[in-house]
C-alpha cells in the first residue's frame, strides 16, 4: 500500500501516552496527573442542555455557532475583560479551545512560517503548528522568572520567517502568571517585528492573586491578537468540547472558513450548556476558584516541606515542582514515584524541553487525596535522601 | 465584624466539619494561632455553636426510627410572641430542630421517634396539650436524597482519566 501522511508520521507521539497507560494499569493509584478539574459541570448547566433536547434543538447551529452564545460571549468578555467584540464578526464558537487553536494555527501559517512557543507548554501546540505547516520554535520560561517569559529570549529567536507567538497565561503546566507590566514589554516587541499573536486564555477564570490580564487589551494588540478561550475549566466541562476564538473580522472570516469545512459547528445541544454556563457564571465559578486556592495553598507549602522546591502558582491548577536535585530526569522521576509510591505525575519533559528537572503535579483532587498523596511523595523522598546519603558516604 | 479570611474558614468548617488547625492555617495561607484564636472567637460569639455528622441511617439495618416533620399553628403570647411556646417545645430532647415559619403554619418541628407510636404519643400527649398549639399536622419522612448539601445516592467516583495533558 502507498504510504501514509509523512506529516502526520513524523509527528512525536505524545509523552503523556506512556504514563497514561502504566498508571492506567494499576490499582490504588492517586493521580495528580489530570489535566481537568474535579468538579462535575454544575447541575444547572447540564439541566440547560436536557430542556434544550427536550425542546427538539438537534439541528446545525450557524458556522460561527448560536447567536445567542456569541451575544453571552460578547458580554462576557465585555465585563470581565472591557474589551469589545462584534457578535457577528468577531467571534467562533469552536468544539473545545483546541479546536479554535488548530483553527488559528491553519489562518494563520504558510509553508515553513515560525511560530514562537513559549514553553513549558501545553502538548498540542507544537503538533497542530507542523500540521499547519508551520515550523514550532520554543522559547523557555525560566523558574528564576517565576515561569513569566522574557521578551529577550523571544527577540532572539526571531527571524524574518517569524509569523507569531503563542502562549498560555496562566500557564499549563507551570501556573504562572504574568503582569500586565511583564506583557505590555512583550506586546512592544510583538509590534515592533509585526507579530501576530494566539493568547490562549482558558485558565483565565483561575487566577488567583490577581485578575488574569487579556492580551488584546494591550494597546496595539487588538488588531493582531487571536483569544483563545473555553469553557472547559472554568465551568468544569472538558468533556463537552466547547470553547470559542475572539479575533478581527480578517481573522474571523479566515478562521470561519476552516470551521465551517472543517467542523461546521460546534455541537448546538453543548452550545445551550455554554449559554447557562455564563449566565450563571457569578454563581458558579466563585465557589471553584476559593477551592482551588486553599487546596493550591496547603498543596505548594506541603511540597516544598517535602523536599521538592515549588514556585507558588497565580492561576490554573498545577503546581511544578523542582525534582532536578534527585539526580533524576523527570521522565525518571515519575515513573519511579509512580511504581514506587503509586502518585501519578506528568514529567516536565512532554511540555517542552525547558520542563525537563519538573514535574506537573495537578492539585484538583480533594484535600484528603492531596494529603494521602503528600505523605507518599514525603515518603519518596525520604528514600531517595537516604539513598543519597549512603552513596555519598561511601564516596568518602 | 470578621474579617474575609475569618468568613472562609466558617465556609471551610460548614463544608468540612472539625479540620486540623495546621491544614485549614496552610488552606487559608495563615498561622495556626491565628486559625485557633479565630476557631475560640466563633464560639465565644455564639456564632460556631457545634459540628455534626450527616449518617445515611437508612443503611443500618438495626437502626429503627423516624423523623417527622410536624406543622404547628400556635398562637403568639402578647409581648413574647412566638418565643415562649417556641422554648417549650425544643426543650424536648426528640426535637432535633424547630423553626419559625412563614406561611401557612408558625412552627416546624422536626421529631427524632423510636417508631409511629412514639411520634404519635408525643404530639398527642405533649405537643398538642400545649395551650398555644392549635393544630398539628404531621409528615412522616419516607427517604432521604440529601440532608445539609450532602447527596444520599452518592455516585461520586472519579469519572476522569488518570492522566491527561
Amino acid at each position: 500500500m502507498k504510504s501514509l501522511s509523512e506529516r502526520v508520521e513524523q509527528l512525536a507521539p505524545s509523552g503523556i501516552r506512556r504514563f497514561f497507560d502504566l498508571a492506567g494499569s494499576m490499582e490504588d493509584v492517586i493521580s495528580l496527573g489530570v489535566g481537568e478539574p474535579d468538579f462535575v459541570t454544575p447541575w444547572n448547566v447540564r439541566e440547560a442542555s436536557f430542556a434544550a433536547l427536550e425542546q427538539g434543538y438537534t439541528a446545525y447551529s450557524a458556522n460561527a455557532g448560536l447567536l445567542e452564545l456569541r451575544q453571552e460571549i460578547a458580554l462576557y468578555m465585555q465585563e470581565k475583560f472591557a474589551i469589545s467584540y462584534s457578535t457577528t464578526e468577531e467571534i467562533i464558537v469552536t468544539t473545545g479551545a483546541s479546536e479554535g487553536l488548530d483553527l488559528a494555527f491553519r489562518s494563520l501559517i504558510n509553508p515553513g512560517d515560525e511560530i514562537i512557543v513559549v514553553e513549558p507548554a501545553f502538548v498540542s501546540y507544537a503538533p497542530l503548528i507542523e500540521l499547519a505547516g508551520g515550523i514550532p520554535i520554543a522559547a523557555a520560561c525560566h523558574a528564576e522568572d517565576g515561569f513569566a517569559i522574557q521578551p529577550e529570549t523571544i527577540e532572539q529567536l526571531l527571524t524574518d520567517k517569524t509569523k507569531a507567538i503563542i502562549f498560555c497565561f496562566p500557564s499549563n503546566p507551570t501556573g504562572s502568571t504574568m503582569s500586565r507590566d511583564q506583557l505590555a514589554d512583550l506586546a512592544l516587541l510583538v509590534q515592533k517585528h509585526d507579530l501576530y499573536v494566539i493568547s490562549d486564555e482558558i485558565y483565565a477564570e483561575l487566577s488567583y492573586e490577581t485578575e488574569a490580564i487579556c492580551f488584546a487589551t494591550l494597546p496595539g494588540m487588538r488588531e493582531r491578537t487571536i483569544i483563545i478561550n473555553g469553557f472547559s475549566k472554568a465551568f468544569a466541562m472538558t468533556g463537552w468540547r466547547l470553547g470559542f476564538t475572539c479575533a478581527p473580522p480578517a481573522i474571523t472570516q479566515s478562521m470561519l472558513k476552516v470551521h465551517q469545512y472543517g467542523m461546521m459547528c460546534a455541537p448546538t445541544l453543548v452550545q445551550f450548556a455554554g449559554i447557562e454556563a455564563l449566565r450563571s457564571r457569578h454563581k458558579t465559578v466563585p465557589d471553584m476558584v476559593t477551592s482551588y486556592r486553599q487546596r493550591r495553598n496547603y498543596f505548594v507549602k506541603a511540597l516544598n516541606d517535602a523536599g521538592l522546591p515549588t514556585h507558588l502558582p497565580g492561576g490554573a491548577f498545577y503546581a511544578f515542582p523542582y525534582i532536578g536535585h534527585t539526580g533524576l530526569t523527570s521522565e525518571q522521576f515519575a515513573e519511579q514515584l509512580l511504581l514506587a509510591e503509586r502518585v501519578a505525575v506528568v514529567p516536565g519533559s512532554v511540555f517542552g524541553t525547558s520542563g525537563e528537572g519538573y514535574v506537573r503535579a495537578s492539585y484538583a483532587s480533594s484535600i484528603e487525596q492531596l494529603q494521602e498523596a503528600i505523605a507518599r511523595i514525603q515518603r519518596f523522598m525520604k528514600k531517595w535522601q537516604t539513598q543519597d546519603e549512603a552513596a555519598s558516604s561511601h564516596s568518602h | 465584624m470578621y474579617t474575609e479570611k475569618q468568613l472562609e474558614l466558617l465556609a471551610l468548617l460548614t463544608q468540612n466539619g472539625p479540620m486540623d488547625v495546621n491544614l485549614l492555617a496552610q488552606m487559608l495561607d495563615w498561622e495556626a494561632s491565628e486559625v485557633a484564636t479565630s476557631i475560640e472567637t466563633f464560639k465565644r460569639d455564639g456564632v460556631l455553636l457545634g459540628y455534626t455528622a450527616v449518617i445515611d441511617w437508612q443503611k443500618i439495618h438495626a437502626h429503627h426510627g423516624v423523623t417527622a416533620f410536624i406543622d404547628v399553628k400556635v398562637t403568639p403570647k402578647r409581648g413574647r410572641g412566638f418565643d415562649e411556646v417556641a422554648e417549650r417545645i425544643h426543650r424536648f430532647p426528640e426535637v432535633t430542630s424547630l423553626y419559625l415559619m412563614s406561611g401557612a403554619y408558625d412552627l416546624q418541628v422536626v421529631l427524632d421517634g423510636k417508631s409511629l407510636q412514639e411520634v404519635s404519643q408525643f404530639v398527642s400527649e405533649k405537643l398538642s396539650t400545649l395551650d398555644s398549639v392549635i393544630s398539628t399536622t404531621t409528615h412522616f419522612r419516607l427517604k432521604t436524597y440529601k440532608h445539609d448539601g450532602v447527596l444520599f445516592s452518592q455516585d461520586d467516583d472519579d469519572k476522569r482519566l488518570k492522566v491527561s495533558p
